[in-house]
């Protein structure tokens, strides 16, 4: 039993890492109708970075967050003039095929530059734990956990309040009326990338301090987050959060007694709300998606 | 729908004739090693065609059957020493069939859900599998791979039987494509992509006529990872079950036009030898996912409609000095 509380203790910190990560996904898939799989080599390279901002800047992996952040951001607007601004018809499909081919460009990079052997950003207090209630919780975890849920806590406050995210939610909403209401859908469409980009990357950063990754980890988190997507329903913010923690509960239940299929339980759970909801937690039922 | 023509059968005759004295004109074996490997993709893009081309759902894991294959012909044929090389290809068909049985429940699941979540679900499939082979180490060897029966052939151009076996395959491939095209099975596909809802109110039975393409497409895939297994000689899960192949058949298919009868198997064969190049090239994997990469964009960026239906539509527009398509629908050549 005392095993089971510790699992789900770790799953929902870890589960609130996941939120923060698909929650770009999301929203960048409910702004602009792309579906990037490209987030999961943003949350590596974002790792690397971390990992290089501490071993050759000496700065603390949680201190290198907010360039990290700004840097990302920037890329990521880059990105999405240059690759997805270009694509009008058939925007959902082409944007998996380009988002694939980024995603093998920054593989590529990352492994020329760092190798494609594990890393680890260990900072000198990674080992180190808290004792809260008989649990031992890493305080990486616990830190990370704290900073996820600050940054999507305050991109809900975003989105629902200020001036930009009300432009972004209404380019979601209806983009042809957004457009004729003063709202310029692209540029609307670059930003809401561009926060997409820096919080997979901040996400990736703490990702790091949690697990080693190489670039090749790339692909066995384009599964998880976009099975976090689709049990939340498709571009529904709140679904992904609330996805991604309960996946990240069921995976490190099944990782405390099945250890070689963890890696099943996301797709477990998939497989069940296929069966049963297939629109997905808050989703609703897409029947004509262009 | 439509009678087979003399010169839709004659550009058929000419087209495989030609494929079929390639190896014989030209024996060095890299060049029939690229062969092998561009009939290959053709045959994977037009599988893929079939459900991603005629029915427009991106359905993102039909590796995961063509790994299925693989697994499927190493394990049956693991206590057998040395074979004949026809064994191996006899049993092709009731791997097919196997793949065939294997994708209806899969399918039922997958086709609860469309557009861009149909994507995703069918990608978690090619996932599923990779796990599986890599973690039931009972069955698979897991990660450590698995050696694929050998046969008993003469060294000197050893992998022209490959190639043949894979040559017919694409020709299998191509007659289902072809037939599904002219039956009444086509147009019931062609009307689910135009509009699922409307086809349904006409009364097209839509779940079970995607679910015969499903499984077609599914068995297609498994027959051509067994060739594939067989000719390599040995499989990883990871080379059996990659993303990377799955993405680099859908563009072919995107090269080539989607939806249509020749498309696929141009896109396969042009793509797959300048694939392989790059390999052969940058012996560094990195450099090799860049170039690739950049290949992808390229290819994504400037031929949206795809070669087939450009030069149908180029065609049309020389014939009749006007009358262009609207841009974005696609043509049904």
């Amino acid at each position: 039993m005392h095993l089971v509380l510790y699992g789900v203790v770790l799953g929902v910190l870890i589960g609130g890492v996941f939120a923060l990560m698909s929650s770009g996904l999301a929203l960048v898939w409910g702004v602009m109708r792309i579906l990037n799989l490209a987030q999961a080599a943003f949350v590596i390279l974002g790792a690397y970075l971390a990992y290089t901002a501490n071993v050759t800047f000496h700065i603390d992996p949680f201190a290198a967050i907010l360039p990290i952040a700004v840097l990302m951001f920037g890329l990521g607007v880059g990105v999405f003039y240059l690759f997805y601004r270009p694509l009008r018809a058939e925007r959902s499909t082409l944007s998996i095929l380009v988002s694939y081919a980024i995603l093998l460009g920054c593989v590529g990079i990352l492994g020329s530059i760092y190798s494609t052997n594990d890393t680890f950003i260990s900072p000198s207090y990674v080992l180190d734990s808290w004792k809260v209630l008989g649990f031992e919780v890493p305080i990486v975890e616990v830190v990370g956990f704290a900073i996820s849920a600050a940054l999507v806590g305050g991109l809900f406050w975003f989105l629902s309040a200020s001036r930009l995210g009300r432009a972004i939610r209404a380019a979601t909403q209806n983009p042809a009326a957004a457009t004729l209401l003063g709202v310029r859908t692209d540029l609307v469409g670059s930003l809401g990338f561009g926060i997409g980009t820096a919080t997979a990357a901040v996400a990736g950063a703490i990702y790091g301090m949690i697990y080693s990754f190489n670039p090749n980890s790339t692909l066995d988190l384009v599964g998880i987050l976009l099975c976090i997507v689709v049990v939340g329903g498709f571009g529904s913010l709140s679904g992904a959060i609330v996805a991604a923690v309960a996946l990240g509960i069921s995976s490190s239940l099944v990782f405390v007694y099945q250890p070689v299929w963890s890696g099943l339980g996301f797709y477990g759970i998939l497989a069940v709300m296929l069966l049963f909801r297939p629109q997905g937690l808050w989703g609703v039922a897409q029947w004509r998606v262009e | 729908m439509t009678r087979p023509t003399a010169w839709g059968a004659g550009r058929a005759v000419v087209i495989f004739g030609v494929l079929a004295l390639l190896p014989f004109a030209f024996p060095a074996a890299w060049l029939v090693d690229l062969g092998f490997f561009g009939l290959m993709y053709a045959g994977l893009a037009v599988a893929w065609n079939l459900i991603g081309g005629y029915t427009g759902y991106i359905w993102l894991g039909l590796i995961g059957f063509f790994g299925f294959g693989a697994y499927a012909l190493t394990i049956t044929f693991q206590h057998t020493s040395v074979v004949s090389f026809w064994a191996p290809v006899g049993a092709l068909i009731p791997i097919g069939i196997a793949a065939a049985i294997v994708a209806v429940p899969i399918g039922l699941v997958l086709m609860r859900v469309r557009g861009a979540t149909f994507a995703v679900v069918s990608l978690s499939v090619l996932f599923i599998a990779e796990i599986c082979a890599s973690n039931w180490t009972a069955i698979t060897n897991g990660a450590a791979g698995m050696p694929a029966p050998a046969p008993s052939i003469a060294a000197a151009n050893f992998n022209r039987p490959f190639y043949l076996v894979m040559l017919a395959l694409v020709a299998l491939a191509m007659l289902i494509s072809w037939y599904m095209r002219r039956s009444r099975i086509g147009l019931m596909l062609f009307a689910i992509r135009g509009d699922e809802e409307r086809a349904r109110g006409l009364g097209v039975p839509t779940l079970p006529v995607k679910l015969i393409a499903f499984a077609a497409s599914c068995a297609l895939a498994a027959m051509i990872g067994a060739v594939w297994a067989y000719y390599i000689g040995f499989i990883y899960p990871i080379f059996s079950f990659s993303p990377n192949t799955t993405f680099a058949v859908v563009m072919m298919v995107y090269l080539g036009g989607r939806g249509t009868l020749w498309g696929p198997l141009a896109g396969g064969l042009l793509v797959a030898p300048v694939q392989e190049y790059l390999a052969y090239t940058f012996g560094n994997a990195q450099f090799y996912l860049i170039g690739y990469a950049a290949l992808f964009l390229i290819v994504i960026r400037f031929l949206p409609l795809g070669i087939v239906p450009s030069i149908h539509q180029a065609w049309l527009r020389r014939r009749s000095g006007e009358a262009t398509p609207a841009p974005g629908t696609l043509p049904a050549t």
